[in-house]
């Protein structure tokens, strides 16, 4: 069991407010939608979640099996899935699958990896170079490097970007395989994408 | 619950191999793309022609030989060292990075590739600047102790200034401005060491040289292991 | 006004000291007129040094810590601490051309002084190129501490360049002191009254920041 708790976060670049006072609680089974025009502080949200930078003010705390841990000591249970989170362009696919595997410390397991890219319609492409993708692959791939540890929090920054409707597909049955049992976490602007979320939160009303 | 147990757990064996999936990863990007090792050895071979080509038939003096060798070194050095970093941020792969592996396998993933690539560097120049500057190198034990021993001292602080460096935004003069001052004691005793062993002397008559060279790496090497967190988690 | 008495009685402490220096103490054998910089570069010199430790000091609270208040004395301290470097080193220089006949030549203090304003110029030259000031305080913060962290092999490494011509009024091996007990009182003198200038130097400078610091919050 996972809980996630978010106590008034602040973020404040210089002397440019982003946002504050976000208050959210969130446990396996839920998950949460963060909502915002563009440059409200989604992504910046977001990133304080994962643990890549962290809050001005303000507290957020993983509560894993009764013990507390900050974010970024948890990296093992999250998945990202972001537009500033690229893969290594000059490796191939599955080089940078056999990667991301081994640094989680997960088996590389090569069944379950191709299938993996298989479902993100990836399937035949495992030894070009990434920089031979398109952009829409490129996000195909970034989910399947995402949830190659199985993670137990999914946190997804504009999930459908640069894919087409097929690939969209595939990620809108992702999410809702995931929420049933795990941690979701949305940011988007695209109502078909909010519903994902059962909880919600408004970057920009919290100034 | 499915939750792994090495999902939350760190410990020195787990670092260890951590850091050495790290280096591979970078060893196969560099040798796919290359963009450190070339211009790192092209600015040597450069530097060390155009020292050779400017004295002529003259012959340098050995305190000057072992001058020359490790301004060549150090330029070099300040030339290829930071790109180890600067490549993650300037591909925005290093966001990726911080999510899945621990700070400090990542500093010594990298502080291991700056290691093998000033050794690779070594490689060519070193026969090369005997070869071009006439110079005769007694001591062979005592010369090759002192440029490992120097090598893997600028390797640490370029490692660590090169994790800096990736973050502020005028990154190629800012290296070498950091990194000089820092490197001062390696250089000198590098230089003192190379002028001993080129005249002869063995491993004893550089001992101060290297014990110098040898503890002010380690000192570095911890205060760098210990404050790389600092840089690298925003 | 009852607060700053002691800014009032540093002034007339450190008239008192300049008047000695010149007018009180004598002159020591083969270094004639040119005595009288000891008192005023060696103070600078401690200055240099010593608000380079506190600069690292608080860089290494600012870690701990986090608070941004941290980080304006540990830039501060090394602001002024580098005017003070710069003071020292054109005494210095000076005082060596009278008597080396050469502004620079490499003495071991001349080369430390050196490496200090090296430090002290990549320091500056780093905060300048960042941004996000919690970031710059950060960076900041861990290169002071490894070039903190440099010094003791400086300090074992640079006097083997050359001997060294500086004379060493306190510091020498026999660690006796060389000096007329007039000199001593002015030098003495003048080294704690410096240590309270830079006091209050940086006093003056963070109280600027601080207010900086408000002013933009409330924006």
């Amino acid at each position: 069991m996972i809980r996630i708790e978010a106590r008034d976060l602040q973020k404040q670049f210089n002397d440019r407010l982003i946002f504050s006072q976000i208050n959210f609680s969130l446990q396996s089974g839920e998950s949460l939608a963060i909502t915002g025009p563009n440059g409200s502080g989604k992504t910046t949200l977001v990133r304080i979640i994962s643990g890549l930078i962290s809050p001005t003010s303000g507290q957020i705390t993983y509560h894993i099996n009764g013990r507390t841990y900050a974010p970024h000591e948890v990296y093992g249970v999250i998945g990202l899935v972001g537009p500033y989170l690229q893969l290594y362009l000059n490796l191939t696919a599955w080089e940078n699958l056999e990667f991301f595997s081994r640094i989680r410390g997960v088996p590389v397991d090569k069944s379950r990896l191709k299938r993996l890219m298989a479902h993100f319609g990836l399937a035949g492409r495992e030894l070009d170079l990434l920089k031979t993708f398109s952009s829409g692959m490129l996000q195909r791939m970034k989910y399947v490097v995402a949830l190659i540890h199985q993670p137990e929090v999914l946190l997804v920054d504009e999930p459908t970007s640069n894919l087409d409707e097929e690939g969209s597909e595939t990620v809108y049955q992702l999410l809702e395989e995931q929420q049933k049992d795990k941690i979701l976490i949305v940011a988007t602007n695209e109502p078909e994408e909010i519903r994902f979320g059962r909880k919600r939160v408004d970057v920009t009303g919290q100034k | 619950m499915n939750l792994r147990k090495s999902a939350l757990e760190e410990n020195v064996w787990t670092l260890l191999v951590k850091s050495n999936i790290i280096f591979q990863k970078d060893f196969h990007l560099e040798f796919r793309t290359r963009y450190a090792i070339n211009a790192i050895i092209l600015f040597a071979v450069i530097s060390l022609t155009a020292v050779s080509f400017s004295i002529g038939p003259m012959q340098l003096d050995p305190p000057i030989q072992s001058a020359m060798l490790w301004i060549i070194i150090f330029f070099s050095a300040m030339s290829g060292l930071a790109h180890i970093f600067v490549r993650e941020e300037e591909q925005q792969t290093s966001d990726t990075l911080r999510l899945v592996a621990p700070p400090t396998a990542i500093f010594l993933g990298k502080w291991v590739f700056n290691v093998v690539l000033l050794f690779s560097l070594e490689i060519i120049v070193i026969p090369l600047y005997i070869a071009l500057l006439n110079v005769d190198v007694q001591g062979m034990g005592a010369f090759l102790t002192i440029i490992i021993l120097g090598s893997v001292g600028l390797a640490s602080i370029g490692t660590i200034m090169a994790a800096i460096v990736a973050q502020a935004s005028t990154r190629g003069a800012l290296f070498a401005v950091l990194s000089f001052p820092l490197s001062i004691p390696v250089l000198r005793s590098a230089i003192q060491g190379t002028w001993t062993a080129i005249q002869g002397g063995g491993l004893a008559d550089c001992l101060a040289d290297i014990q110098l060279l040898f503890s002010f790496t380690v000192v570095i090497l911890t205060s760098s292991i210990m404050l790389f967190e600092f840089i690298w988690r925003k | 006004m009852k607060r700053d008495w002691w800014k009032w009685l540093l002034g007339i402490w450190m008239t008192v000291m300049i008047l000695g220096a010149f007018l009180y103490t004598p002159v020591a054998k083969g270094l004639g007129q040119t005595t009288r910089v000891l008192y005023f570069h060696v103070p600078s010199a401690w200055v240099a040094t010593l608000s380079f430790f506190i600069s690292a000091l608080y860089s290494i609270r600012y870690l701990q810590k986090q608070n941004i208040v941290y980080d304006i004395w540990a830039a501060s301290s090394a602001q002024i601490g580098f005017m003070f470097t710069v003071l020292a080193t054109v005494t210095g220089s000076i005082w060596a051309k009278e008597i080396w006949q050469s502004y620079w030549n490499w003495d071991p203090r001349e080369t430390s002084i050196f490496v200090l304003l090296l430090i002290y110029a990549a320091y500056f030259a780093l905060r300048s190129a960042i941004e996000e000031k919690n970031q710059k305080a950060r960076l900041a913060a861990v290169y002071s501490i490894l070039a903190f962290v440099t010094v003791p092999f400086l300090v074992f490494v640079i006097p083997r360049i050359y001997d060294s011509l500086h004379p060493d009024p306190l510091i020498n091996p026999e660690r006796k002191i060389k000096m007329d007990p007039r000199m001593l009182q002015v030098f003495l003198g003048s080294l704690f009254g410096f240590t309270v200038l830079f006091y209050w130097i940086l006093r003056i400078k963070t109280e600027i920041e601080f207010l900086k610091l408000k002013l933009s919050k409330r924006m």
